[in-house]
């Protein structure tokens, strides 16, 4: 990429990313909080393949695990928001020390 | 010098939101920043050469996970009770504990001297992709299809209401 643009601009975008997508996980008590972080972090993971698959020649095995990552991000992500809807119909929270009994 | 001020109007857009994400204390912000995040993704993405993996992105992720993450704020009542801090890590841990992974990979990162292949010309990736997903990885897509399918069956399950006679 012309520019000036390197590797190092895209990985410290990326762990950028991945950090706040950490701070993020590590202080929400609201279940749909820590899910959004998770996202944060598979799209800094998703940053790191593409740019590794770019930067290495434009192969596309790093672009296929990118979709491969997409794909279970939103499987995770229908059943992790199905599993707050259920523990809301429970609990009617979705504070997640709520449901830390894992009583029903 | 385009490209430059491309990059980092896309990276501006994409650390911003998460920090958005990340510092708001109203949910609702916060899942309204997520599209910021995952748009400027896209940008990132197409700034990679990576234009089949960014329509998916935009497809999956603004189309079907922030969709869904709307929804399910919205069938929530109450979701703004919830504090933000964490009772078991609190705001300030949290920052050490992200500051050090931070400052852990950015030192990986300056350190490593990354193998780079000799710049090529981006070139449309549908083709070569759709011929890698029906020949070297075949078998990770079938498989692929079939987590898919037991997510929407889970999620069903979990999510309704169970009526007892």
């Amino acid at each position: 990429m012309g520019g000036g643009i390197t590797l190092n601009h895209f990985l410290v975008l990326s762990l950028i990313i991945f950090s706040l997508g950490l701070f993020t996980v590590l202080t929400r008590r609201n279940a749909i909080g820590i899910l959004m972080g998770v996202e944060l972090i598979l799209n800094s993971a998703n940053i790191n393949y593409l740019a590794f698959a770019f930067y290495g020649g434009g192969k596309y095995d790093g672009q296929i695990f990118a979709i491969f990552v997409i794909m279970l991000a939103a499987a995770e992500a229908v059943i992790g928001l199905a599993v707050v809807l259920a523990i809301y119909q429970n609990f009617k929270t979705i504070d997640v020390d709520a449901a830390e009994t894992l009583r029903g | 010098m385009l490209a430059q001020v491309i990059f980092y109007a896309l990276a501006a857009l994409t650390v911003g939101s998460a920090a958005l994400v990340a510092f708001s204390r109203n949910i609702v912000y916060s899942t309204f920043a997520l599209l910021g995040a995952f748009m400027g993704a896209v940008g990132i993405y197409i700034l990679l050469a990576a234009d089949f993996v960014a329509m998916v992105q935009l497809l999956v992720y603004v189309g079907g996970i922030l969709v869904l993450t709307i929804f399910a704020v919205m069938l929530t009542a109450g979701i703004g009770d919830v504090k933000v801090s964490n009772r078991a890590v609190g705001t300030g841990p949290a920052i050490i504990v992200a500051g050090v992974a931070a400052i852990v990979m950015l030192y990986a990162v300056m350190r490593t001297q990354w193998h780079q292949a000799a710049v090529f010309t981006p070139a449309p990736t549908t083709y070569a992709i759709g011929n890698a997903f029906l020949g070297d990885y075949v078998l990770p897509f079938e498989v692929a299809s079939l987590v898919l399918l037991a997510a929407l069956i889970g999620a069903i399950v979990i999510s309704r209401h169970e009526v007892r006679e």
